[in-house]
């Protein structure tokens, strides 16, 4: 069994955004960048499940620039064996699918995050099950490997879901699906540094979508405040004002 | 030569007419839950119907699953003048694959140029499969009408809700998920067709068989309610969610809690709404006693009004709030209720 998990690159979520360039452009002067947390915690499971025995390899791969490999490093310090870093810029989900497929091609059990943090486009693990032809199945909160099947447990409307599927098998991944995101050990960074880290030239293709231009929400309007006493007048507000009762 | 030059030319501007020519349709997935359309359906039905009335076309809405005449032509209302109906209980629970391509061969029957999901479990699940069976460019979290048809730009929400962008899509079939209370629902006043529709799936298509169902039917579905009532920390015991229950019960509202109530097992996990939980974006949403973390705020704050009850006036819940209480849920929610009964 050979698990490939998708690590997006994306800013620390705490970061403040600006762009750049008439807004054209993410402004990522000073920003820090980290494992895409829904991708955390898919490697995370996939280290788990090999701890328990049954996985032989876990690849972790990631289309992106150079300056993109420290987050790839560090996804072989929480457990990875080897990394795969295709190298263009990643800029619409097809064509990021379509460098992946190359990749996933080989593998049994492929996992992504439900979404990433940044552009939240959350496409790019349905679309790499479409063009390989594999089974895929989203909002996973839990999965066992089973002798021919993989257990999976995924959310739907009002509750949850457990079903079995078989492979090769795109898991779609979101919380639930490990406790909380393993944090690299000093002996995990150290071996980390030796592990392979290889680079592919990018596969012809086209993007079929653009980001244009961005802008920042309009501020929110204060808060009106109402005295504990006269708590009714909320109900009659949301009634005569906001329309919304 | 010139001559031969000039008339292939020619050919191909005719067949480009020709194409052109052909009916284009907007095609809208709609969900159903336990047989009934869910409100994201009607909302979408609605959006697609401008998107329509500005480029002449029409709404064709996919139904898959067992629906009743009844509820089917209720799409019509909102502007579907044909409904395609699977009537196939193998769709009753969600497969992907089988999914996407059944959808795609709807899209493909009615010569499609946008196709429309919701931008929920399903239509995350469903759209990136079926944007490669069409050849076509995927823009999800829509959250208002094409700013221009041509080139064809939306705006979606990025960087978790703390920015927008405004994003083209180059291929000639385009498939979008609409964000939740993105469009209102509007009756036209319409009719619909409808038509049985064979998408041609085998039983080879489908890869999933369900085990077992943990889910609560018959309530107010979380997701899709237009009004949320939710508690937190301050609730102090999930012994004291009688007053909420009875509030939610009122408005017809869903029931929510934020993550330290269902992680300290109060309520079940299927109700924690936030960033990591339930993401939702109804018409109104109630907070008591939540005090408004980053990531509850992430899954929160598209709700188009908001109203906060908290004892600390420095809980960030009250700067993404609209309407405020500094004070105790337990003398609040009482006078709330009284006053839902009064209106």
């Amino acid at each position: 069994m050979k698990i490939l998990v998708l690590i997006s690159n994306v800013p620390d979520t705490t970061t403040k955004i600006r762009f750049t360039g008439d807004n054209t452009a993410f402004d990522d002067s000073g920003v820090q960048w980290i494992i895409n947390p829904w991708d955390e915690l898919a490697l995370t499971r996939a280290v788990e499940l090999k701890e328990a025995g049954g996985v032989d390899k876990i690849t972790v791969a990631n289309v992106g620039e150079k300056s993109t490999e420290a987050t790839l490093r560090k996804a072989l310090a929480v457990g990875a064996d080897d990394a795969i870093r295709i190298d263009t810029t990643a800029n619409d989900a097809f064509y990021v699918a379509a460098q992946l497929a190359e990749v996933a091609k080989d593998y049994d059990l492929i996992l992504a995050g439900i979404e990433a943090s940044d552009y939240n486009g959350n496409a790019v693990g349905g679309m790499l099950a479409e063009m390989l032809d594999f089974n895929s199945v989203s909002a996973v909160s839990g999965i066992e490997l089973e002798e021919s099947n993989f257990k999976i447990t995924r959310e739907v409307d009002g509750g949850s879901q457990v079903i079995s599927i078989g492979g090769p098998l795109v898991a779609i991944v979101q919380k639930g699906i490990a406790k909380e995101p393993r944090i690299p050990a000093m002996r995990g960074i150290m071996m980390a540094r030796k592990k392979p880290l290889s680079t592919k030239e990018p596969v012809e293709g086209v993007n079929k979508t653009q980001m244009i231009s961005f802008e920042l929400p309009p501020p929110k309007t204060a808060c009106k405040l109402i005295d504990e006493e006269n708590a009714n007048e909320v109900i009659t507000l949301l009634h005569e004002e906001a329309k919304v009762l | 030569m010139r001559l031969l030059l000039f008339s292939m030319k020619k050919l191909r501007f005719f067949s480009k007419t020709i194409i052109k020519s052909r009916k284009m349709s907007i095609l809208v997935y709609t969900e159903n839950w336990d047989g009934k359309f869910k409100n994201l359906s009607f909302e979408l039905v609605s959006y697609a119907h401008a998107i329509a009335k500005e480029i002449n076309s029409t709404v064709t809405a996919v139904s898959l699953g067992k629906v009743t005449d009844d509820e089917l032509l209720k799409l019509g209302k909102y502007g579907a003048t044909k409904v395609l109906n699977v009537d196939d209980e193998r769709f009753n629970s969600i497969d992907n694959r089988a999914t996407a391509k059944a959808i795609s061969s709807a899209a493909k029957s009615e010569n499609s140029s946008i196709v429309i999901f919701a931008n929920n479990n399903v239509g995350k699940a469903i759209a990136p499969r079926t944007a490669i069976k069409l050849d076509a460019g995927l823009v999800s979290g829509v959250t208002s009408l094409p700013l221009s048809m041509n080139p064809f730009v939306v705006k979606k929400k990025v960087f978790t809700s703390k920015a927008i962008a405004n994003v083209q899509i180059n291929s000639d079939t385009k498939v979008i998920t609409l964000a939740q209370n993105s469009y209102d629902i509007i009756d036209v006043g319409q009719s619909a067709t409808i038509e049985t529709f064979d998408p041609g799936i085998d039983d080879a298509d489908f890869s999933t068989s369900v085990i077992e169902t943990n889910k609560v039917s018959g309530k107010v579905l979380l997701s899709d309610a237009e009004i949320v009532v939710s508690g937190g920390r301050g609730m102090k015991s999930g012994d004291n969610w009688g007053g909420l229950e009875e509030l939610a019960d009122l408005l017809g509202a869903g029931l929510a809690c934020s993550r330290p109530v269902s992680d300290e097992g109060w309520r079940s996990h299927s109700e924690h709404v936030g960033q990591t939980g339930v993401m939702i974006a109804p018409n109104l949403y109630f907070a008591f006693g939540i005090s408004g973390a980053i990531q509850h705020l992430g899954g929160v704050s598209s709700s188009k009004v908001i109203v906060a009850v908290n004892k600390d006036p420095e809980a960030p819940i009250f700067e993404a709030a609209d309407y405020g209480i500094v004070g105790d849920v337990n003398v609040v929610i009482p006078k709330f209720i009284e006053a839902v009964k009064a209106l």
